[in-house]
Formats: C-alpha cells, structure tokens, sequence
C-alpha cells in the first residue's frame, strides 16, 4: 500500500526551494529592465547565489528526513500549490547550477557584454537565467499545472537559442523546435484537464493517492506522457533536435542539450514514479524502453554517418536520450509497479552524467570550430596538436560517456546492468551494452581523425580563449568522476557497488567496449579512416569488404528512415501512433 | 425544446462546421477568417456554460489579437503560397485522419465518462474567498490560491518578447519595431483611432477594476488596452516605442516585478511567500494587477509589432 501522505506543513529550510526559483527569475527581470552594462553584475550575483542554494539543500535534505516542502502563500494544497524537493531534486539543482555555471564562464568571452547594446549577448543572458528557473521550477515543482508553467517557460526560453546567431537556417529549426514543443504543451496540457476533471487535485502526492486505473486516467496519461515524448525528442519524436542543438552557438547547444531536454524527462520520471506508478505497467514500460533502443540505434548510426562534427554531437544526444528511457521497464516490481530503487537511481545518474558531459562536448566542440574556422570530420586531422585542450576535454567527455570508470554512466551502467539481471529482462542487458559501444564508436572515430597527423599545417583562424577551455575541461572532469560522489544520502544505491567499479571484471568490460566501438566506427562509418598504422589496420584486414559495404548499405537505409521520420507529416503521425498505443498498453495492462 | 436549446444545437453545429471549414479550405488567407470566426463563436460557448472570464480571453486573445497576427502572417505568406502547395500522399493523409479519429474518440470516452458527482475545488475556493476580500473566483485562484503560477506566467510573457525582438537584424537592435504605418489623416482609420481609444481605455480600466468581484481581470483589460494601442499606432498617429528605451522595459518588467517584490515581502514579513497580510490582501492584489495591465498591454502590442526593424531616430 502507498505509505500514509506526508503532512502538509512547510518544513524548515522549505524556503530555499523558493529562492532556487526567484534567484533566477529576478535576474531575468532586473537583466531585461537594466540592459547591457549592468549584465555582468547581475549574472556574476545570480550564479554564485544559485549555487550558494542548490548546495544549501544538498546540505540540509538529509537532515531533514529526505523531503523539503513549501506551500506558496501559505495556502495548503489542493488550494494552493505546493514546492517539494526530493532527492532527485536535489541532485538535478546541483547539476543544473553546475552547468550553468560552467556554460557561463564559457560564454563570458563570445557573449562579451558591450558598451552599446548589442542583440545576442541581450538575448543570451536573460535565456540562460530564464532556463535556469525554468529548470528549477520543474525539479521542485510539486503540482501537475505549475510543472506545464515551468515546461513553457522552459520552451520559450529555450526556442530563441536556437536562432541566436540569426541565420535563415536557424530560424527554420527554431520555428520547428516551436511548433512541435507547443505541440507536445497541448497534450501535456489536456492529461492535466483530465486529471483535474477526475480528481478534482494537481498535487502530485494528493493526486498519488486518488488515482486509480480508470479509462480518463489512463487516456490522460497516455496523453501527458507522449506530449513530454515529443519535448524530449525521444525517437521517433526527434525531427526539431538535429538542426536545432547543431545549428545553436556552443554555449546554447551545451544548455540545449545538456539540460533542457533533462527537464521534460525529469517531469516523465516524476509521472511515472510518483504520480501514477501502479498504472504504465508491463507493456507500456517495454514500449518506452524500446523507443529508447530505437534511438540509440538510429542515433548513433546516423551520428557514425555525420559530416560534421556539431551534428555527430546532436546525434549522440538522441541516442543518450534512448539510453535514459531503458530505466522504466527495469523498475518494474513483480506486481507491474514502478519502485523508486536503484534502477532509478540509475537513470538518473546517467541524466547527470550526460547534463555534465555533452555540455563539455559541445563546449569542445564549438572551440575546434571557432579553431579551425570549419566542424567538418575529415579536416580536423591536426586539431589535438594545434587545439590540445579543446581535443583533451572532448576526450574526457567522450570517456565519461561511453562509461570509463569512475564516470557517472559506468555507475548508471552498473545499476541498471544489475537491475536487469534482477528483473529477468536479459534483453535490456544487451541494449545496454551495444549503448555503451556506440557511444564508443563515435567518440573513437573523432578522436582518430583529431588525432591523426595533418597533411598540411593546421592554421587556426582563432584561438579560443583559456578559460572557456578550462570551463569545458572542468565540467567534463566533474562527469568523469561521477561515479565516486556520495550519493547515497539522495538516491537508492546499495553500498557496496563502488567496489565493483574497479578491478579485473571492469578493465574486462571496458575493453569490450571500446573494440566493439572501435569495430562499430570501422564498419559504419563512411569516411576514408586515418587509423591506418594502428589498431584498425589489422580489423581492417580481418573485415572482408562486403561485409563492411553492406553495413555501410545497412547505415545509409537507416539514415534514409531518419530522413523521413524527420518529416513534418511522419512526425505528426507518430506522435498521435505514440499517444495511442501507450494508450493501448496502458489499458492492457490494467 | 426550449430556445435556448435550440440556440445551443445552432451554435454547436456552426461551430463545427465553420472548424472543418478552416481545416479544409485550402486559401491561407481564408483559413485565417475562419479561425477568427470560430474564436468569437468559442467564446460564446463559454457564455453559456458560464464561463465568462474564458469567454472574454478567449475572444480577446484567440478571436482579436490573434486573428491579427494570423492576418498579417497570411498577408506576407501570399505571395509563396503558390509555389508550397504540395498535397500529402492520400496514405499519409488517410493514416493522419484515422489515428486522429482515435485520439478524438479516446478524449471523448475520457470526457463523457466524468465521475458522479464531479470532484471540483469551486466550494474551497469560494469559502477561502475572505482571505482576499474580493468576490471573482477566478481572481482569487491566479493571485492568491495559485499566485506563483501566474507570476512564472507572467514571465513567459517577458521571454516572449525577447524571442520576437531577437528575430531582429543586428544593425537594427535597439531600434523601434514594425513598419512605420502612413494613414490617411482625413481617412477613416484615422477618424476611429481618435475616436475609440478614450471609450477603450475605460473599458479596460473597468474590466481590470470589476475584475475583484465580477468576471474581468488584467489579461481581459490588457488586451483591450492592446487593441486601443495597436489601433493608433496602425493609423500611423503614434510609432512604436525603440527596444532600447529604458521606461518600455520598466513597464514590461513591471508586472511579473511589483508581483516578486510582493511576493518577497511575505517571505521576510509576513507568513509566507506570496501570502497577503489580511489587511492589506486586496489593495496589494490590485495594484500588482494595475501592474500587470500596462505589463500585458504593452507586451501584447509588443508581440504583434514584431522584431525592430527602423532605427530609433526618424
């Protein structure tokens, strides 16, 4: 049975949640009232109080029996509208601030405030500080309709960083993010009139305990479920993030793709796991994870197959939001219940440790491009010598992500690995793996063309500036040792895992990883490979040719799907399929 | 069969009638007439399931200021909408039609299976009624019971304008947005827009103002404040505001700012944030929604001039 409602009182410290939300939102406000020459002032007060906040409840969430709460204006719920944080939450407002401080000191350089106002660096620093409150709104939030609040504030915020530098090309991928969020608002939005209309609440916990598995409830959520789908761009719902996370400045991307996708996955989490866990059930949870592996399979096939090195990186971030959806099926219990256990806690440091790493990558990224003066794949051989830190960070990165130890998604691996040996689900064990591979495969195939001696000297058209490197290094550092931060205090993690982190089996497991990675760039690839003399050259003797054409014939099908699916009336159309059977399963289920 | 019934039957058939219309006819600029059509027959659906504070939003936003933005995007879409019109094959159009057919029939079994009697907070929220001393429902909900959302809401907005000025050209930041409009001084646009605007501004002071007790409120005055706006500017009689200047953004950032000042006030004086000291409950609602008013006025003007394009000196 659910545990009896926790008392609706504001508990002691239950105000930094609001001040994680006006910290933000005021500096918007006195950013847009101030202008230009007093930016500097209000984000260089606004990023050292947030953070200041997001450590304080770190701090004081243990002491205070693991749940912060506030009620807004005093007025209890279902009236008012309450703030809660969780562990979860917390965590999410530590990485958040994390990187949003990191992308600020990035930016500090290319969106230089000037004397006389100017429109990208206006327009820059008022959407970092509005997604940031938009983000917190949503990890605290702890109403259905407060959360639809933050998830528009969080589009609009989001939708201008696409087209900040203004080009036709980015306007039309900002107009298509526009279109299809709004889209997704609409069904989020009826799930929530729905509930409301059964319940007579929006408070997640008063909601929790009057749901039951009945036709509305189910349809609503359904709704809710594939309106958030569509915001997080999970496949076959991803036509908006390709050209909008690779046409976005680096610093816009990294927060694009670092965070705000993060924040319509956190509010599935919060659905699925706190709203209505006993509903999903069996079925649905498969369905979700196999969208999932969908995504990393043609995510990162498309990303071997990219030209250019920003829209490998976009790629790779729809195949890392596949990975995070194979978290639902493996929290299953016996009874068909979503448990908030380690399979969870797993997912959720995957999250974190994507947030921190891709956000470094496209920080990366972005400076071999305004290095090199071109992001395209082939040409950058050269770039470790001439752009050391740049290559450097986007390693690391690349490390964290594809699960080197000690980074975040080798403990994410772990636990979800762990899971699915519990829960009998040996095929999600598999996915995991090939996941991992991939990630591999297209971290190796940049860094054997970065890596590779050039045939002319690489003559840099800029160089970037010290400590926007340093930023992009530190937080790809932060990802990298993920996997050895206290975590237990936040998240269901059994004790004794960390040591499973090193030792033979790991270095084995690892090894796996990279030379199927290694075989995967070799064999999906179509650029002409720069990794002869090494380990490639044997593989490639090995490889018989027609079997490395037809999977080259196999990732040019794949990427000819994408296209389509890309589409404005195939996206449509799978978005109302998606809809429908979640539905479906959600009502086979119960 | 009483006359309203038979009023009700009418409206609802031409509602839908005039909804597949819109979707069927294949003029850009004809759709547009329609959607505007249906926003103003909406809005008198919600009149008669007593929604009268639906019913003013959704003909000020969804009939006007929207039919307006509508309008002038169909206005610059006519010259290349010749050369866009490719049909979808009849199997995507057919799949489309089918798997909308379905969501439709899941919302209506959802919608026309409520539970008996209905849960709803109406009763809570009219007993609570005397924390605010005002008597409209929905007043209370968006500035007492619910405050926080309207004031992020209200955010939105600001984030709105800053998406629209961003779609300027570089050379042309700081500058003022939107064509400068030329009228006929003697003409009839002129005549209305030294005409209307007196009568409009009491109207959408007195919307604001009854909007304590009776349905009404700042985002209904707002937009009627808008309208008056909108109206002189396109009779050429005012120009738009440049982005640069410091008073516009004051009054853009007044809103969602007097509701945060507020708010941060019950956090340090009183019992919590965004709770009102019971005497001074209603004064400090009203003029947080005086706030908002010239906030949402300006911003919905704002919104429909579009990004700047002229510099600031004439």
């Amino acid at each position: 049975m659910l545990p009896p409602a926790p008392a609706l009182v504001t508990t002691a410290g239950g105000f930094l949640l609001v001040l994680s939300i006006v910290a933000p939102v005021a500096g918007v406000l006195l950013e847009f009232a101030l202008g230009e020459r007093y930016v500097r002032p209000v984000v260089s007060t606004v990023i050292p109080v947030g953070l200041a906040i997001a450590a304080a409840v770190l701090v004081l969430l243990p002491r205070s029996d693991g749940h912060l709460v506030y009620l807004l204006g005093a007025w209890p719920p279902p009236l008012g509208v309450a703030l809660r944080a969780d562990g979860l939450s917390a965590v999410m407002l530590a990485t958040t601030a994390v990187v949003i401080c990191a992308v600020a000191i990035f930016a500090a350089t290319d969106f230089r405030p000037q004397s006389v106002e100017a429109r990208t660096p206006f327009a820059f620093w008022i959407l970092l500080l509005a997604i940031w409150g938009a983000l917190n709104t949503i990890f605290v939030a702890g109403d259905l309709f407060t959360l639809y609040v933050a998830l528009e504030l969080l589009t609009f915020a989001a939708v201008p960083l696409v087209s900040l530098d203004g080009r036709a090309e980015t306007l039309r991928a900002a107009l298509r993010y526009l279109l299809f969020a709004l889209l997704g608002s609409v069904f989020y939005l009826m799930g929530t009139a729905l509930l409301y209309g059964l319940y007579g609440t929006l408070d997640i916990v008063l909601l929790s305990h009057r749901v039951s598995a009945e036709p509305g409830a189910l349809i609503a959520a359904a709704l809710m479920t594939s309106g958030l789908l569509a915001k997080t761009a999970l496949f076959p719902l991803h036509l908006w993030l390709p050209p909008a996370h690779a046409g976005a400045p680096a610093a816009a991307s990294a927060i694009l793709s670092g965070l705000v996708v993060k924040g319509s996955f956190f509010i599935v989490v919060r659905l699925w796991f706190y709203v209505l866990p006993a509903l999903p059930g069996f079925t649905a949870a498969q369905f979700l994870a196999t969208l999932g592996a969908g995504a990393i399979l043609v995510g990162s096939i498309v990303a071997l197959r990219q030209e250019r090195l920003k829209l490998l990186v976009a790629y790779s971030t729809l195949a890392q939001i596949g990975y995070l959806f194979l978290l639902f099926p493996l929290a299953l219990d016996a009874s068909g219940r979503l448990e908030t256990g380690q399979a969870l806690a797993g997912g959720l440091i995957q999250a974190i440790s994507h947030a921190t790493a891709k956000a470094a990558m496209f920080m990366a990224v972005g400076s071999i491009y305004a290095g090199l003066g071109h992001d395209r794949i082939t040409g950058i051989s050269g770039a470790a010598r001439a752009l050391p830190l740049s290559v450097m960070t986007f390693a690391l990165a690349g490390f964290a992500l594809m699960g080197i130890q000690p980074g975040g998604a080798s403990l994410a691996k772990e636990l979800l690995l762990q899971e699915t040996a519990r829960t009998g689900q040996w095929w999600w064990a598999g996915v995991l793996q090939v996941g991992g591979m991939f990630t591999a495969a297209y971290v190796v195939l940049v860094l054997a063309h970065a890596l590779s001696p050039p045939d002319r000297p690489v003559a840099l058209a800029a160089r970037p500036p010290r400590g926007s490197g340093l930023a992009a290094l530190a937080l790809a550092l932060c990802s990298l040792f993920l996997g050895l931060l206290p975590w237990e205090p936040y998240l269901p993690i059994p004790y004794a895992l960390e040591s499973k982190l090193f030792g033979v089996e790991a270095l084995v497991k690892l090894l796996v990883t990279v030379l199927g990675g290694v075989a995967l760039a070799i064999l999906l690839s179509p650029w002409p490979h720069p990794l002869a003399g090494t380990v490639a050259r044997r593989d490639l003797k090995t490889v018989p040719g027609p079997f490395r054409r037809a999977c080259l014939g196999f990732g040019s099908l794949v990427e000819r799907g994408d296209h389509v699916l890309r589409q404005w009336p195939a996206a449509g159309i799978c978005m109302l399929a998606v809809a429908l059977l979640l539905a479906a399963s959600m009502f086979g289920a119960n | 069969m009483s006359i309203a019934t038979v009023f009700e039957i009418a409206l609802a058939v031409v509602v839908l009638g005039l909804a597949i219309w819109t979707i069927a006819v294949p003029d850009t600029y004809s759709a547009t007439v329609g959607f505007i059509a249906y926003g103003l027959l909406v809005a008198l659906i919600w009149v008669r399931l007593d929604a009268v504070d639906v019913a003013l939003t959704e003909a000020a936003i969804g009939g006007g200021l929207g039919g307006v933005v509508l309008l002038g995007a169909a206005a610059r879409l006519r010259g290349t909408e010749a050369m866009t019109m490719e049909r979808p094959s009849l199997i995507v159009r057919l799949s489309a039609a089918a798997l909308s057919a379905s969501i439709a029939a899941a919302l209506a079994v959802a919608i026309l299976l409520p539970p008996n009697p209905a849960p709803t907070l109406a009763p809570d929220v009219v007993s609570n009624a005397g924390a605010t001393g005002m008597a409209n429902p929905v007043t209370n909900v968006l500035m007492a019971f619910r405050a926080m959302d309207t004031m992020l809401e209200k955010v939105v907005l600001l984030l709105a304008i800053v998406g629209v000025w961003s779609l300027a050209s570089d050379q042309a930041w700081g500058g003022r947005p939107g064509p400068r409009h030329q009228a006929d001084p003697n003409g009839v646009l002129a005549f209305l827009a030294r005409l209307l605007p007196p009568a409009g501004i009491v109207v959408g002071i007195y919307i604001l103002w009854t909007g304590a007790d009776h349905p009404g409120g700042a985002f209904q005055g707002g937009a009627v404040l808008a309208s008056m706006w909108l109206l002189v500017i396109m009779a050429g009689l005012v120009d738009t505001p440049p982005v640069r200047s410091r008073w516009l953004r004051l009054v853009l950032v007044a809103g969602p700012g007097l509701f945060l000042v507020v708010g941060l006030g019950g956090l340090c004086f009183g019992s919590a944030f965004l709770a009102y000291p019971a005497a001074f409950a209603k004064p400090l609602i009203l003029s947080i929604e005086a706030a908002m008013l010239l906030t949402i006025a300006t911003t919905l003007g704002l919104l429909l001039a579009g990004a700047p394009e002229r510099s600031a000196e004439r």
